[in-house]
């Protein structure tokens, strides 16, 4: 017992030793959005299935995070990649280059946030204006900003139906919520609001009307199947995959289809990015790979494998300019 | 003596404060309340069985699609012309596997359809293809029937997962094409067509007209080696109805078929809202009229790493993931949690010290195991530079949270250990350490074991400290060592209860399971060493 003991000891202290001294890395890393998490996951995949280099590695860690961890400096331990569902903040670019991280911008597509019940439920036509009313924590009343005193659709407006207002959404950690807030809640804010508080357009209610149900968007759609006066707010990917359950509405008169995000018209939309460490370029093998397979045809075209898993594509002017910017590895602010 | 003579009742026996009415009341009471007790106890029992046999009998019934695949046997021409042997590697795989399923439709042509019929075949097929003849080169040189894996949707309807499917009966009255194939119209001898329409959701326009739109059930129409889907239906003159209608597949000839020779197939979930279209479900059933679907057993399932695809998707890559990281838990766990307990339980002085690192340490098995998880990332990959998403950093952060378990559980069957052991081992001239080492260990070892091996249980079902170290993370490469990028099993479930896909429904639930069977096996073990070798005194 004694022998086992210290030899498993020892082993123990070996593998700890060997592990301080890991070996150059060979295999791609990415970080960031859940929602590009999808796409970001397919493109590794296939690059992986042709044997030119190592499957990546691709963690979702949400935009923020994702940053946060690219950002960090340059070197072995810091991911080659990351994704995001919005475009990179000013201070986040300098931490960037603060750290000596050159990010190389790729705009890979559209996402349309949408707002969708279960089949089983009631189809409505929203305008921002009746959205922002119905889940803005303060709004305006006669002139006055009051606690938000709406609890049923048809209070907010007449035309709407007589059901309690229940929203199930993603938490404030999460770049869809960012996007709702920034598309939505920002663009339809009511003056009053706007001029009491800088920051009151962004802010939800918190009285039970939205609740906010977590970062898993299956979750939502689960829930929304039990209960079919719920509303949901995710991205179009799962209203896609969920047809047979869901049903989008229409904000502003425009429905949530592919071709509406796709030409713009849909007005609730956002653009997602995958951001690539220039410095990385030649050091980590297979960087170059994995740019080309993203921003090849095959992938991110209107016929590529993203648009089956629901990333809506970019037109196509648009598409030669972001993958030429992105084959000549043109780093932000140099 | 007064007082019991005046506590005789009126029968002459002697009535005490343990035989008078108010006694028997507290009994009956006593006695009520213990009945009571037992059936509160009964109905929690069965209350938290009812739950387990309900979350088990819905895992089960949702993972038991998942552990079969369907299969479509192909002719694949792998002749010289089409794969050059001396670059295996540069072969086009899919377009080859797609020509062959291409081929089996030949009255397809548009490019569109073309897309669909391709979309039937799992996007992998390629790799098993390329995989397959490196394995057996013997394969190359004519035309080979490969059983091609078939696509999530198409697997799915299969399945009966995704439509809705309705009645397959024969149409009893004659029906007359106008044309073979295009939109063309379809006589039919008698009007019971429109009842039928009414009822799957078709809607009444002008002149009894009825309109079948994709929101409608599909009603498709299968005669003369063919089948049509209808659009409208309207009456027409003699009780007929004339039927207009979509030829997915071409009809041999425009002749009338009998009463009973036409077959009317009812898809009832729309073809809006359900993923697979008719042309695909029709393509299917001819594949499987003709024999040519398979369904297997999923070896993908059980023996590849992860995929964005459903079809491609398998747990192997998670569970050698989980069996490397627990090796390092438990290389790390075991050793310094026995010693540490040895140590405190045999050796240490009983002084303020050693209070405080016991109150310490049972503190520690209670702390939530996100806080192991960012420790791990502050120590083990901040400080030391270890690598991120490895099974050696994701052991350590584990065997830190098992540690605690582990002491625990072993001070506790040291403790065991009946004093009279170590008295009679120090009685004739044994150490310390030889008293420890040769007689109070063996002896706690059976106690020992099982703490770790509840100890390992419930750290093989973590993922929360994972979740800092990058180890919940997409990783399709089956780890080969301990420094490679790495998943586990919950974390596995994690993200396929997470995917849209419809088709990672199945798979959770099959993962779910197979990470109930290690637990049960693990627990199981505990149980028996327990049994086994537990010594009483």
């Amino acid at each position: 017992m004694k022998k086992f003991l210290l030899t498993a000891s020892a082993a123990a202290l070996a593998l700890a030793a060997s592990a301080g001294y890991a070996a150059a890395r060979d295999q791609i890393q990415i970080v960031g959005s859940s929602t590009v998490f999808p796409f970001t996951t397919a493109v590794a995949e296939k690059l992986g299935q042709s044997g030119k280099i190592k499957t990546p590695v691709v963690e979702s860690t949400g935009t923020g995070g994702g940053m946060k961890l690219f950002c960090q400096g340059v070197g072995e331990n810091t991911a080659d990649f990351t994704n995001a569902s919005r475009a990179i903040k000013d201070s986040e670019l300098k931490t960037c280059k603060a750290n000596g991280v050159t990010p190389v911008e790729i705009k890979v597509g559209f996402d349309g946030i949408v707002l969708a019940n279960s089949k089983a439920g009631t189809v409505v036509d929203l305008t921002k204006e009746q959205i922002f009313k119905a889940l803005a924590k303060n709004v305006a009343v006669d002139g006055k900003v009051v606690p938000n005193p709406y609890k049923n659709w048809s209070d907010v407006d007449s035309s709407l139906p007589a059901t309690k207002i229940e929203v199930l959404g993603p938490p404030p950690t999460s770049g869809t919520r960012d996007a709702f807030v920034e598309l939505v809640m920002d663009a339809a804010c009511q003056e009053e609001v706007k001029a009491a508080n800088e920051k009151g357009c962004g802010e939800i209610r918190e009285d039970g009307a939205f609740v906010e149900a977590g970062e898993n968007d299956n979750l939502i759609v689960q829930k929304l199947e039990a209960n079919p006066n719920a509303f949901g707010v995710f991205g179009f990917s799962f209203l896609d995959q969920n047809a047979d359950k869901l049903q989008g509405h229409k904000v502003d008169g425009v429905e949530p289809t592919f071709e509406n995000i796709a030409s713009g018209d849909y007005g609730v939309s956002r653009s997602l990015f995958v951001y690539a460490k220039k410095e990385h370029v030649g050091v980590i093998p297979g960087m170059q790979e994995f740019i080309a397979e993203y921003t090849s045809d095959a992938a991110w075209g209107p016929d590529g494998y993203l648009a089956d898993k629901g990333l809506i594509p970019l037109p196509d002017a648009e598409r030669a300019k972001w993958a030429e910017n992105a084959k000549a590895l043109k780093g932000m602010g140099s | 003596m007064t007082d019991a003579i005046s506590s005789f009742g009126a029968v002459g026996r002697p009535v005490s404060i343990h035989t008078d009415d108010a006694a028997k009341a507290r009994l009956k009471g006593r006695y009520r309340t213990e009945t009571w007790f037992k059936w509160l106890g009964a109905a929690a029992v069965a209350l938290a069985g009812l739950f387990l046999v309900l979350l088990l009998s819905t895992i089960v019934t949702q993972a038991i699609p998942a552990l079969r695949q369907n299969y479509v046997t192909l002719p694949i021409d792998l002749s010289a012309a089409k794969v050059d042997p001396a670059k295996l590697d540069e072969v086009n795989y899919d377009a080859i596997a797609q020509e062959a399923l291409t081929a089996k439709f030949p009255d397809v042509t548009s490019r569109q359809d073309k897309r669909l019929l391709r979309g039937l075949i799992s996007t992998g097929t390629g790799v098993f293809l390329r995989k397959d003849i490196a394995a057996d080169p013997g394969m190359l040189g004519g035309t080979v029937d490969y059983a091609v894996p078939l696509d999530d949707f198409a697997d799915l309807y299969l399945k009966g997962l995704l439509a809705d499917v309705g009645s397959d009966e024969a149409i009893s009255t004659t029906v007359t094409p106008s044309q073979t194939s295009g939109d063309i119209d379809l006589t039919f001898g008698d009007d019971a067509m429109l009842a039928l329409a009414r009822g799957h959701g078709a809607t009444e326009g002008e002149n009894g007209m009825l309109t079948l739109t994709s929101g409608a059930s599909s009603l498709l129409v299968a005669f003369n080696g063919g089948t049509v889907k209808l659009t409208a239906l309207s009456p027409a003159a003699n009780g007929t109805v004339i039927a207009k209608g979509t030829v997915i597949e071409a009809l041999d000839s425009t002749a009338p078929a009998a009463s009973g020779q036409a077959f009317l197939r009812v898809i009832e979930t729309p073809e809006a809202s359900r993923k697979i279209s008719d042309k695909m479900i029709v393509w299917l059933d001819r594949l499987k009229s003709a024999g040519l679907i398979e369904s297997r057993f999923n070896s993908i399932f059980f023996f590849t790493g992860a995929s964005r695809e459903p079809e491609l998707a398998g747990v192997w890559g998670a569970v050698v993931g989980s069996f490397l990281t627990m090796i390092v838990t438990l290389a790390i766990a075991f050793p310094i949690g026995v010693s540490a307990a040895i140590y405190l339980e045999e050796f240490a002085p009983k002084n303020r010290l050693t209070t405080m690192i016991e109150v310490n340490i049972n503190n520690l098995a209670a702390v939530p195991s996100i806080v192991f998880g960012l420790l791990g990332l502050a120590v083990f990959l901040n400080f030391f530079g270890m690598p991120r998403s490895a099974p050696v950093v994701g052991g350590m952060v584990l065997a830190l949270m098992t540690l605690p378990i582990i002491i625990i559980a072993s001070r506790a069957s040291l403790r065991a250990v009946p004093p009279s052991i170590r008295e009679a081992a120090l009685g004739i001239g044994a150490s310390k350490v030889q008293t420890v080492f040769h007689h109070v260990l063996p002896l706690a070892m059976p106690g020992i074991m099982t703490g770790t091996i509840l100890g390992m249980a419930h750290a093989l079902g973590e993922t929360a400290p994972l979740l800092m170290i990058g180890m919940v993370a997409f990783i399709v490469d089956i780890p080969g060592g301990f420094t490679d990028p790495a998943t586990i099993l919950p974390v596995q479930i994690f993200m396929w209860a997470d995917f849209p896909e419809a088709g990672f429904q199945q798979k959770t639930s099959a993962a779910i399971l197979i990470l109930l069977v290690f637990l049960v096996i693990m627990n199981a073990i505990a149980v028996i060493l327990r049994r086994r070798f537990e010594r009483r005194w």
